[in-house]
């Protein structure tokens, strides 16, 4: 692996592509912005990318990933999860904390970021822990974090949830003296001791331990409480649940400065799929119901879910191919999360670029990512080609696992190329490194 | 018929077969040489991850009985303890011909998992909270030769529903035999949503006096101290089948109980040793039924 080239040698000229669907012109890269923007541009010893037929979005930014580094090189590594991310049309990515050791260090946190930058294909932005060990029992260094070369602004405790009412009042209140944000995993940790999926009609009938809906709503319920208490960001990871919507869309009301996250198999799977006892589809939190779908669907669109967000969490075979109940949980979400997302949306090109590029870069606090496409921007951009329609593989996916839940189905929407500050990651659908 | 995972995957046909082929199978058992040559020659395992002397010795006699060959394989102090994952051990099955796996399990679902391993018959003798399909037949069995039928029925099913296998197997397989089902117990240890065509009761007493069947699930050591209930004591009290109660049942009714007991806890002794209870009979008829079942899944396809 060669260190990240800060400025492309070559410009690109992309012809004739639809800046979020809109008419065809073209875009000229060059020093790591996008340098002109217009209808017949000259290409003057650029390379030519011909962008007929293709639409181009700002680069996807993912607020929730798992790149398994350090710890599990076996699932995934920053660089493979960085070309899963650069395949998926993504050009920043923000690595959650439950690596092994914990990312609840200063050292750990600019070790990803190192990994990152060496990797070269996104931008990876490390999220740190709240808490020592994600142990829930007392702040890490979140200050040491933040003033790292990572710049942490994101903190979680993914995985686990910040239970305690007072240490999470506390860290919602600490991280206001660097704009910081704690993202919530939320599960009231009594409530689902043992849970295996969504409680209701489908676990009763299989026995697999149930998660109740209340497990989640009742910690959101009393955190969008605390944030306004103490005036800080809050931000909800994977919303599952129509109530939850319900409580975020009040609390928005209320002027609580809470952001919320859904993910793609969210939005489009249910509960039922359990019945195959097959854990490639245990995640947590777990598949709910088509009514609990239909809410998630309408808070992306009324916005108040601001972003859509992987969790992409990648297992190694062995850890997935067992018992459900000794499965670990979690999906594959990069590769797949545009398609899924514009199966969802439609093509309602500057939505999909508000929920996946431009808001989650404004609450991780990427100022060079979620830009709109206009000459003097970042050329952080990617184009998809909306008329494909392809056969998901898990084989033939980048990431080095396979525990895609979609596996068979056909999706809409390929990402042809993808462009961090000018320099191609991906062109013809191939992954540039 | 590949597999018995799952009562609901039997239809009111299949499942009357299994229970006329088991009557025809007590008769062998009744004989001075209660032996069949049916599964000559072919190979059972009795895969069994959790303790159960009852259900492995139950499924050993009935594969015997049948002249199958019988490899009895349990997790303590085997591969499984040095850590072999259940598709290894599958495998391992496999490439020793084993043409049928009689799996316990203490995860709901693993019988299904295995069945995409293996290319012989999976058959589930308890996974977890989730089903145990043999011990619904041979209760169902029990009550066919008791009361002489099982449509229209009524079948109050007592204690524990929220966490047995017991229960669940016996709702689908009741439903399908057009018995009628009621669940009894404490609300946090009764599941409302079981999908089933069920009545739900937290009134023990008030259910007694309509039920012909009235059988008695055992209540974990565990259950005690996670708050589902106050107390064994208020348990007993509220939910515990004793003489007072047996006699608020219709004269004909019976007593069941999958075993093993909690002897003062669900059920009195009193109770337990009256000639209505058919707890001894249900051990017997297991061996029938599992030698019907073991007959469809291995000799009647052939």
């Amino acid at each position: 692996m060669t260190a990240v080239r800060r400025t492309p040698v070559t410009d690109i000229l992309i012809r004739n592509a639809r800046v979020l669907g809109g008419e065809p012109t073209d875009l000229l890269l060059r020093g790591g912005v996008i340098a002109e923007i217009g209808a017949g541009l000259a290409a003057d010893g650029a390379e030519v990318v011909d962008g007929t037929g293709l639409v181009a979005l700002p680069g996807l930014v993912d607020l929730h990933t798992h790149l398994r580094e350090p710890g599990r090189e076996d699932a995934e590594t920053v660089y493979t999860g960085s070309r899963a991310a650069a395949l998926g049309g993504y050009t920043a990515v923000c690595a959650m904390a439950n690596t092994s050791p914990v990312a609840d260090t200063a050292g750990v946190v600019e070790q990803v970021y190192r990994l990152g930058q060496e990797a070269g294909l996104v931008d990876v932005q490390p999220i740190g822990a709240v808490t020592v060990g994600l142990a829930g029992e007392r702040l890490a260094e979140l200050g040491a974090m933040a003033d790292s070369a990572a710049r942490v602004r994101i903190f979680s405790d993914d995985g686990f949830c910040v239970a305690d009412p007072r240490l999470m009042r506390r860290a919602l209140e600490y991280v206001k003296a660097f704009d910081g944000v704690i993202a919530q995993h939320a599960e009231e940790p009594r409530l689902t001791q043992g849970a295996q999926m969504h409680e209701g009609d489908v676990s009763a009938r299989l026995g697999l331990t149930g998660w109740p809906a209340v497990a989640e709503e009742s910690i959101i319920a009393r955190d969008v409480l605390l944030a306004g208490h103490v005036g800080a960001r809050l931000h909800v990871c994977h919303v599952s649940t129509a109530g939850s919507v319900e409580i975020i869309r009040m609390a928005k009301a209320r002027g609580v400065r809470v952001t919320a996250e859904v993910t793609p198999h969210h939005l489009l799977l249910t509960h039922e799929k359990a019945e195959s006892y097959d854990p490639v589809y245990k995640v947590n939190p777990p598949l709910r119901t088509d009514a609990d779908v239909e809410a998630l669907r309408e808070g992306l669109r009324d916005g108040t879910i601001d972003i859509v967000a992987t969790d992409h969490a990648p297992h190694a075979a062995e850890d997935k191919e067992c018992e459900w109940a000794y499965a670990r949980p979690g999906m594959l979400g990069l590769e797949t999360a545009l398609p899924i997302v514009l199966d969802v949306l439609g093509e309602d090109w500057p939505l999909i670029a508000e929920r996946m590029s431009y808001a989650p870069a404004r609450i991780a606090g990427l100022d060079g990512h979620g830009n709109a496409l206009v000459a003097g921007a970042p050329a952080n951009l990617t184009l998809v080609d909306p008329t494909v329609r392809w056969d998901v593989d898990p084989t033939g996916l980048a990431s080095l696992s396979h525990n895609t839940p979609y596996a068979g189905m056909t999706v809409p929407g390929r990402i042809v190329a993808t462009f961090l500050r000018g320099v191609p990651t991906v062109l013809d659908g191939k992954v540039q490194k | 018929m590949k597999h018995l995972l799952s009562t609901a995957d039997l239809d009111a046909a299949t499942a009357t077969e299994i229970l006329d082929i088991a009557t025809e199978m007590a008769s062998v058992s009744g004989r001075e040489i209660k032996k069949l040559p049916t599964l000559r020659g072919r190979t059972v395992v009795n895969l069994f991850y959790e303790d159960s002397t009852r259900t492995r010795i139950s499924f050993e006699a009935a594969a015997k009985r049948l002249s199958a060959d019988v490899i009895n394989f349990s997790a303590k102090g085997s591969s499984v303890e040095k850590g072999e994952s259940l598709k290894d051990t599958a495998w391992t099955l496999q490439a020793m011909g084993a043409d049928a796996v009689v799996i316990r399990h203490p995860a709901s679902g693993a019988p299904h998992r295995l069945a995409n391993w293996v290319t012989g018959s999976v058959l589930n003798a308890g996974d977890g909270t989730h089903e145990h399909p043999t011990q619904a037949l041979l209760d169902a069995y029990t009550m066919r030769s008791r009361m002489g039928r099982l449509d229209g029925l009524h079948v109050a099913i007592v204690g524990d529903v929220l966490h047995s296998r017991v229960a669940r197997s016996n709702v689908l397989l009741l439903n399908t035999l057009g018995a009628k089902v009621t669940l009894v117990g404490p609300p946090t240890l009764v599941p409302t949503d079981l999908n089933a065509s069920v009545q739900v009761a937290y009134d023990l007493d008030a259910v007694l006096p309509q039920a012909d069947v009235v059988m008695m699930l055992r209540v974990q050591k565990e259950r005690m101290t996670d708050s589902y209930f106050p107390s064994a004591r208020e348990y007993s009290r509220r939910y515990g089948l004793d003489g007072a109660r047996l006699r608020r049942m219709p004269a004909h009714g019976i007593v069941m109980h999958p075993g093993p007991m909690n002897r003062g806890m669900e059920i009195t002794p009193e109770v337990a040793d009256s000639p209505r209870s058919t707890i001894v009979e249900q051990v017997t008829n297991g061996v029938s039924v599992r030698m019907a079942c073991l007959y469809l899944l291995l000799g009647g396809a052939r």
